[in-house]
């Protein structure tokens, strides 16, 4: 069970901001989620959302392990 | 120093601390943005982070520019949570040998927090809350550092 973590307006979107989710790739991750909740699985695949596994950005797919942190971030904005 | 605050804090009295017992230092510069009201539009502020990976960005970006302007030291102090307008969201001072690198520190600092640090930025108003995403300014002002100098 990967522990998927939403920030900002995509946690809006889903409703929630963490939740353990099983999924043996990034890629079939992101296939559960938007079979769930389309609107979500839009915005995950939107404009500047960058994904990290254990807080390291990654592109593209990736394995995930029973205790991956997946994060959801979309585009930044501090200051 | 990185750190995030869900406390208000006193911008004076970081940069008096900051600025303690530097004899060999000799330029200082802050800079320090406050939430706006925008005339009764914002309401509050509302800064979310991802604890640890935020810390981790911010400790990368702090590192480019110690690397670029040969920074003494530096400071860099956020707020996350709620946020009322008037009260100051982020503090960043810089400590160089000369003016130009504190200031010029201070500056690509405050470019990279605004776009390329972990916070997502909610707006809350009177007819309801917005997520606030970097501007086209916020690009443009990213992009100098990544420019050749022009003389």
């Amino acid at each position: 069970m990967a522990r998927v973590l939403l920030f900002g307006r995509l946690a809006d979107v889903a409703g929630w901001r963490e939740r353990a989710v099983d999924s043996p790739f990034l890629s079939t991750l992101r296939t559960t989620l938007a079979a769930e909740d389309a609107a979500l699985g839009e915005a995950l695949a939107g404009k500047g959302v960058q994904v990290a596994l254990d807080q390291v950005i990654v592109r593209g797919d990736a394995p995930l392990n029973a205790a991956t942190e997946v994060a959801f971030l979309p585009p930044m904005s501090g200051g | 120093m990185i750190r995030l605050t869900f406390d208000p804090f006193d911008p004076g009295a970081l940069l008096t601390e900051f600025a303690k017992g530097r004899a060999e230092t000799g330029a200082v510069a802050t800079f320090t943005g406050i939430a706006r009201a925008e005339a009764g539009a914002t309401v509050a502020l509302e800064l979310e982070a991802y604890p640890g990976f935020t810390e981790a960005e911010i400790g990368k970006i702090a590192g480019a520019a110690n690397a670029r302007f040969g920074l003494d030291d530096y400071d860099i102090v956020h707020r996350i949570g709620k946020i009322a307008p008037g009260e100051p969201v982020v503090f960043v001072a810089t400590a160089a040998r000369h003016r130009r690198a504190a200031l010029e520190a201070c500056d690509f600092l405050m470019d990279y927090l605004k776009s390329k640090a972990p916070f997502w930025k909610k707006e809350h108003g009177p007819d309801g809350a917005r997520w606030v995403e970097p501007h086209d300014r916020d690009h443009a002002d990213l992009a100098r550092w990544t420019k050749e100098p022009s003389s």
